[in-house]
């Protein structure tokens, strides 16, 4: 038998449920593997207690016949998450120090379905960034940067802002991860450590206590180490939330349904958009693979256009940011969290955020604010909503001619820390795969499909029609079929 | 229409105003915590409330019933698709650092309420919107020398604003919308009105022109002025001090002004130019509410009769006059109790007592309606015994007073003290022949010609018989010795 940590969760499931190990063991051998990869700063706050104290609680379970669908399985909680008793910082220093009262709801549902938590999963600050160097408690050092990433001479990013939860993930120290998928903050660091990752359409999972980036893009992510797992997980923390008026009232299929169906029929849309001059030549060489294994596995191929394309960027760099600096207003020293006193209640909330929140955190706070200003409004936001429809109008009209798209995800493999930090349009840019979907409200889904000439790993992304996960993955399942992607990590647990 | 004489010549008042009406509810507007007032500070708080991380806003269906219903009452056009904005500013009270409101696309739209003005008049002033939003919490900078402690109590209560068009010329017009609009909401139970309680606050906008003259002059906006009565002294204050800048050759500043009650004025609170920019955006937690036309008519099935309808119908149906009809439909409790005693018996009868005796001891003992010592039953009774002819309205205000000191009924206390007119022929003939017996002169100068002294003499047997007598048969009787 493998590792127990190399199972994936249907394999751990099985294992489980034939009483080849138990939760307990399952959990013991995680803690360790959490324990040997703190080099790559992945958690924020280890919970090997509470992972202790719920694997033993699974075992019962189990032993009455009472088990969940993912009874015993090792989880790591993306730091955005509320989770009750269990400090939640957002990987900011603004929130150090605070414990919610209450469990959001995606992770109530795990909890539900009996996952373990070994613990909270670092992130770029509120999820703002794509190389989970945007926070105090980081930055998170990718396991592909080296047999031992804490000394490696080019410490690779995890992409993110879900860095914590690809690195922990990929590293083989959880089996999965929630992550949450604002602009790509799911797919992308799940395309950079060679891993699954996905962001539902929005609506499909509750945003309940969830820490707000951008309310009208950010939906509940994942990240898992195979399609199946993915299929799996998502069914069980999706549903209708009566606490979030943005999530839908609709049926969750079972997905898992999906896995292992023939690609045969389905017609997969290439945005010709997306394909554009001096493109990376390992992204792009990737990209004309993927298309040629969903050919090879039956499903036909369509060239399909997505004409505002390259607005998705600007728009997205103007309502994520509005949004942003209208939620993180709530931070300010008066109730939880940091408070640095000051002379005046002014002075009060300007010593807090200052020091309580990151270069990029200010940044995005200033460009939201200011485009939501009197006089720039029009100009600014309103434009941009309006763009944002003609972008959703664009995958409306694309996804009747196809079941789904396949794109790239990021315009290049993992960069080392330090890189691109200087410039944020560089670091901006690397979302330019990734945005329109979220604005689109549509399901993403990342996939690891090949290595770049760099011996890094590369994923593509697949984006279907809103609630309709199940055509995602049935096309997901095949692609992931073909690419048979079996790399690890140099350094794994 | 009031005006206000400055040196040059006669100004006009144009006066706006901006009600923040609390929405009878038994939970805050996107929390299920409570909305009741007087609980010790921070027991009715939510996450939501205080804006803990991951928190969202989930809509009251009670409170966007209770903003259509004031829509309708208010004869407006309800808007079938509205949205929530957020209005972005920092203040401690103010949790999220946003309050969500309605910006570009209120529930409600134009319509209108019909001032009774003294006069008996009435006057038609527009509603430009009614729009629903949330209260923020309480600052209380008096508990601590150096620190502000803040009550989020309030946070988050839902609260309608309502608008109106700028068509007051007086501050007796703008009383008597205060009044209109929150007798209105009253009779609808969608807010209790209770401007002592901060349940209903106004915001007072004030411009000032030339008689004669027909564009709109800068306006102030005078802040959380908390009483009818101050409404009327602030915009009369202000009217005086824009009048004066401007005979001085000034401008008025268009900025938001403070009223201070101690001292009596207005006071600059801040400028145009400090104005925030609040940053409206539509909140995205929130989908735009969307009703049903008929879930919408279904509301207006149930509206209960109106201020204006019901003085309409005590006109008609009981024969009063339009201002006491107003006097009597400006509260519920008032046209109920009115009713109550009026009905089977005569309108007008009872709208005198009601609005003259009865209302004149309620305002003498300071009590309302509620707690009045005398029901409307017993009223009635009171009338039942004038319209019979068992007492005299004289008498009858006698058994009232001792009604209001013993709550006993009316019948009872004519029996005990033997109140009841004499409608006996013989004893009230007795009378008259011993009074006309004593005044044999003045008998013969009625003969000669001189009318009037027929009052005299009634006045004299009346007296005679303590005011019992019949004044019908007395008249009679009179007559007939008189004649021969």
């Amino acid at each position: 038998m493998s590792k127990l940590t190399d199972l994936s969760i249907t394999e751990a499931l099985a294992g489980l449920a034939a009483k080849k190990f138990s939760a307990v063991e399952l959990a013991a051998a995680h803690i360790t593997a959490v324990e040997k990869t703190r080099p790559l700063k992945a958690l924020v706050t280890e919970t090997p207690e509470i992972a202790r104290k719920q694997a033993k609680e699974s075992d019962a379970r189990r032993a009455q016949g009472s088990a969940g669908a993912l009874d015993g399985i090792p989880f790591a909680i993306k730091d955005l998450f509320c989770t009750k008793g269990v400090r939640t910082t957002a990987s900011s220093k603004i929130l150090e120090n605070f414990v919610p009262t209450y469990e959001s709801t995606v992770t109530q549902k795990l909890f539900d379905a009996g996952i373990v938590m070994l613990g909270k999963a670092c992130n770029d600050e509120f999820g703002f960034g794509t190389a989970n160097v945007n926070t105090p408690y980081g930055p998170v050092i990718s396991p592909w940067s080296g047999t031992d990433p804490g000394a490696a001479n080019r410490k690779l990013v995890p992409g993110g802002s879900s860095g914590g939860s690809a690195a922990i993930v990929a590293a083989r120290a959880a089996m999965a991860a929630t992550g949450t998928d604002t602009g790509g903050s799911s797919r992308q660091p799940a395309s950079f450590t060679g891993i699954v990752g996905m962001k539902p359409t929005y609506g499909r999972c509750s945003r309940w206590g969830i820490i707000a980036f951008a309310s009208s893009l950010d939906q509940a992510g994942l990240l898992t180490r195979s399609v199946a797992d993915m299929a799996l997980t998502l069914r069980e923390m999706s549903g209708f939330d009566p606490k979030d008026s943005t999530s839908a009232d609709k049926p969750v299929p079972d997905f898992t349904q999906a896995i292992g169906q023939s690609a045969k029929g389905l017609r997969i849309g290439i945005p010709k958009e997306y394909r554009v001059a001096g493109m990376n030549a390992d992204i792009d060489g990737t990209w004309r693979k993927g298309e040629a294994m969903l050919k090879a596995a039956g499903a036909e191929i369509v060239e399909i256009s997505l004409p505002h394309t390259k607005y998705a960027l600007p728009v997205y760099y103007i309502i994520a940011p509005a949004e942003a600096s209208s939620n993180l207003a709530r931070y300010d020293g008066v109730r939880y969290g940091l408070r640095v006193p000051g002379e005046s209640l002014s002075d009060m909330y300007a010593n807090t955020r200052a020091a309580g929140f990151t270069k990029e955190a200010r940044r995005r706070i200033l460009v939201g604010t200011y485009v939501l200003s009197a006089g720039y409004y029009d100009a600014y936001y309103l434009k941009a909503q309006k763009v944002r429809r003609l972008i959703r109008n664009d995958f409306d009209e694309a996804l009747k001619k196809c079941d789904a798209l396949l794109a790239p995800i990021a315009p290049s493999t993992a960069f080392a820390i330090g890189e691109k930090q200087d410039d944020p349009v560089q670091m901006y840019l690397e979302d330019i795969y990734t945005v329109s979907l979220n604005l689109a409200g549509l399901p993403g889904i990342a996939v690891p499909v090949g290595l770049g000439s760099d011996g890094l790993p590369i994923g593509l992304q697949l984006i279907g029609r809103a609630f309709d996960e199940s055509t995602l993955f049935r096309a997901a399942s095949a692609l992931e079929k073909e690419a048979s992607f079996t790399h690890k990590p140099p350094f794994t647990a | 229409m009031a005006t206000v004489t400055g040196r040059t010549c006669e100004w006009e008042m144009v006066i706006g105003l901006e009600v923040h009406a609390q929405i009878t509810s038994n939970a805050k507007l996107f929390s299920g915590a409570s909305a009741e007032f007087g609980a010790a500070p921070n027991a009715q708080v939510s996450l939501i409330d205080a804006a803990f991380p991951g928190m969202l806003p989930v809509i009251n269906g009670k409170c966007v019933e209770q903003a259509v219903r004031t829509g309708l009452g208010l004869k407006a056009q309800i808007n079938l698709i509205s949205v929530f904005d957020r209005k972005n500013y920092f203040y401690a009270d103010l949790p999220a650092g946003y309050q969500i409101s309605q910006y570009k696309q209120p529930i409600v739209g134009t319509g209108e309420i019909l001032l009774d003005l003294a006069d008996g008049e009435t006057r038609t002033i527009g509603i430009t919107r009614l729009h629903l939003e949330q209260d923020a919490g309480k600052s209380m900078h008096d508990q601590s020398p150096n620190e502000t402690y803040v009550d989020l109590n309030r946070a988050g209560v839902a609260l309608m604003e309502i608008v109106s068009e700028p068509d007051m010329r007086s501050g007796e017009e703008a009383g008597a919308y205060l009044k209109k609009l929150r007798a209105i909401m009253r009779y609808l139970g969608t807010c209790d009105g209770n401007m002592e309680e901060g349940s209903m606050r106004c915001d007072v906008n004030l411009s000032m022109r030339r008689m004669g003259e027909t564009t709109l002059g800068t306006r102030c906006e005078i802040k959380n002025v908390n009483s009818i009565r101050f409404v009327q002294q602030a915009i009369e204050y202000e009217s005086r001090r824009q009048v004066e800048v401007l005979e001085g050759g000034g401008k008025v500043a268009q900025e938001t002004r403070l009223w201070d009650t101690s001292k009596g004025e207005t006071r600059s609170m801040r400028s145009k130019e400090e104005a925030h920019d609040y940053r409206y955006f539509p909140d995205p937690d929130l989908l735009p509410l969307r009703l049903d036309a008929k879930w919408v008519d279904d509301i207006k099935k149930t509206l209960p009769e109106l201020p204006d309808d019901k003085k309409a119908r005590f006109i008609k149906e009981y024969g009063l006059k339009p201002y006491d009809a107003s006097v009597l439909v400006a509260e519920k409790a008032s046209a109920d109790f009115f009713e109550k005693v009026a009905k089977g018996r005569d309108g007008k009868l009872a709208a005198n007592w009601v609005t003259g005796e009865f209302f004149g001891a309620l305002n003498k003992l300071g009590l309302g309606i509620e707690n009045s010592p005398i029901s409307a039953d017993a009223l009635g009774g009171l009338v039942d015994l004038i319209s019979d002819s068992t007492i005299s309205g004289r008498i009858a205000k006698d058994v009232f007073e001792e009604m209001l000191a013993s709550s006993k009924p009316a019948a009872q206390i004519v029996e005990e003290k033997g109140l009841r007119k004499v409608t006996d022929t013989g004893a009230i003939e007795k009378a008259i022949d011993q009074i006309l017996a004593a005044n044999a002169d003045k008998v013969a100068e009625y003969k000669s010609g001189k009318d009037k002294l027929f009052g005299f003499f009634v006045g004299q047997v009346m007296k005679a018989t303590g005011g019992k007598a019949n004044p019908a048969m007395l008249n009679d009787l009179l007559k007939k010795k008189l004649a021969d």
